[in-house]
């Protein structure tokens, strides 16, 4: 019961964090509103493009390595989710441990190569 | 007494004084973030042989910082006609509250913490990557084509050495066996990671400058090519709040490199012990700080082709590499 206690209070600290982080912003842009001053103006509200008229709408077509690179995040950073708790419990797990992580890291080290001499690591 | 109030059951009555608590870090915090930009534009200055701010409040420039707030805090709130509302509006509050949060987990000195997490190493990383979405939503939200392509950067840039940052920790976590922050600390008695884990530090400090968006990374925000990235659009004290969250980060970000690899509070030698863990955290923190400063006078910016080739080609193999060397001299030597 004790140390559900500590537990709880622990992540009740982290909620606090969050709170916080939320309430500075929302309270500093209130007290600002009070403050500063309120002239609109059409010329104040349109969009900064290096002082001639902004041309149609800004979200084009992107380029494509984007969305290779966030695929290949998305791959190398569930490969750490399932590191994290082989390093912690390393210790208990020994040798074998090891060369199993070992063939698990060189297969997704071989998907790397592979993209790598696919050119797609390569930004123009 | 915090002891108690950490058994008791937790009620309105914790969250009142953990509250409080937490209200004075944020006051250090802001107070950090105040100094640290001065420290940063006069060391800056001194490098570049000349003064930096040295007209108000003496010749230090002591109060250059609370003046440029107090000025953001009365400029006029713009918010363009084309922009998408509630994202622009959101996007500051999502780029802050994360830097944060960060802080809850970091032990300061063995007696001075917030949260004791079990896991805080993981949760640190976790939740520092939230930050991600507060540049990639200002830079949409804003409707503006250098905002947008610094928003993608800033995306591309930060997932890409994500992987490098959190892979090099691992060979201090196989080495402590633990992800809590106090058992890192202390598993550092016999000598701190930066000894141990020469490699892994190296890849670590790099990868954090390129999360911290600093330079010689600080693409998404590059002035001669994208004006400001993600935050052209942003004036005023949204704009405070961007550059907010990147110094917060810089001082959760050294307090992190000061506890995972510089032995947190630990004393270099055990005859100085009678020095408070305090005065010594400091010292490293400061160390570390002044070194990302002297980064950023030192080194140009690099190219985004290059950025992009060298977390990926270089750093993640040398990360990898880093993990299983380290499990392989465990196992023998340990």
């Amino acid at each position: 019961m004790e140390l559900l206690n500590v537990y709880q209070n622990n992540y009740l600290i982290v909620f606090v964090f969050l709170c916080l982080g939320v309430l500075l912003p929302v309270v500093a842009l209130f007290l600002g509103k009070l403050l500063r001053p309120h002239k609109p103006d059409d010329a104040k509200y349109t969009t900064y493009e290096s002082g001639i008229e902004p041309f149609h709408d800004s979200r084009v077509q992107f380029n494509v390595r984007y969305y290779i690179f966030a695929l290949m995040f998305v791959i190398f950073d569930v490969e750490t989710v399932f590191l994290y708790p082989w390093a912690v419990a390393y210790d208990k797990l020994g040798l074998f441990a090891l060369v199993e992580m070992l063939i698990f890291v060189v297969m997704l080290v071989i998907g790397l190569i592979y993209a790598w001499k696919k050119k797609v690591l390569k930004w123009i | 007494m915090v002891q108690d109030l950490l058994h008791s059951s937790p009620g309105l009555a914790n969250f009142a004084i953990f509250f409080l608590l937490g209200v004075v870090l944020l006051l250090v915090v802001l107070g950090f973030v105040t100094y640290g930009i001065l420290a940063e534009r006069k060391v800056m200055g001194y490098m570049q042989l000349r003064h930096g701010p040295n007209q108000l409040g003496g010749n230090w420039g002591l109060l250059q910082t609370v003046a440029d707030v107090l000025k953001l805090l009365l400029k006029e709130d713009i918010i363009p006609k084309l922009a998408d509302r509630p994202l622009f509006i959101l996007a500051p509050v999502i780029a802050f509250a994360p830097s944060f949060m960060v802080l809850a987990t970091i032990p300061f000195t063995d007696k001075f913490q917030f949260a004791d997490i079990g896991v805080g190493l993981l949760y640190y990383i976790a939740v520092s990557g939230l930050t991600t979405f507060g540049a990639l939503l200002g830079g949409w939200g804003s409707n503006n084509k250098y905002a947008l392509l610094g928003g993608a950067r800033a995306a591309a840039q930060m997932i890409s050495y994500e992987i490098p940052l959190v892979m090099s920790v691992l060979g201090v976590i196989l080495l402590s066996g633990s992800l809590n922050l106090n058992d890192i600390v202390h598993a550092q008695k016999g000598g701190w990671f930066i000894l141990l884990q020469p490699i892994g530090f190296i890849v670590f400090f790099i990868a954090s400058v390129a999360e911290l968006n600093r330079t010689p990374f600080d693409l998404p925000e590059a002035e001669s090519e994208l004006v400001a990235g993600f935050h052209v659009e942003y004036s005023g004290f949204r704009f405070a709040f961007f550059m907010l969250a990147e110094y917060v980060y810089l001082f959760a970000m050294s307090a992190l490199i000061t506890v995972v690899f510089l032995g947190g509070w630990l004393p270099p030698f055990a005859f100085l012990g009678f020095i408070p863990g305090a005065v010594w955290f400091s010292l490293k923190f400061c160390v570390v700080i002044f070194v990302y400063l002297w980064l950023r006078s030192t080194l140009p910016r690099f190219r985004v082709d290059r950025l992009m080739e060298f977390g990926w080609k270089v750093l993640l193999p040398v990360a990898l590499g880093n993990i299983f060397l380290t499990a392989l001299i465990k196992s023998l030597f340990f």
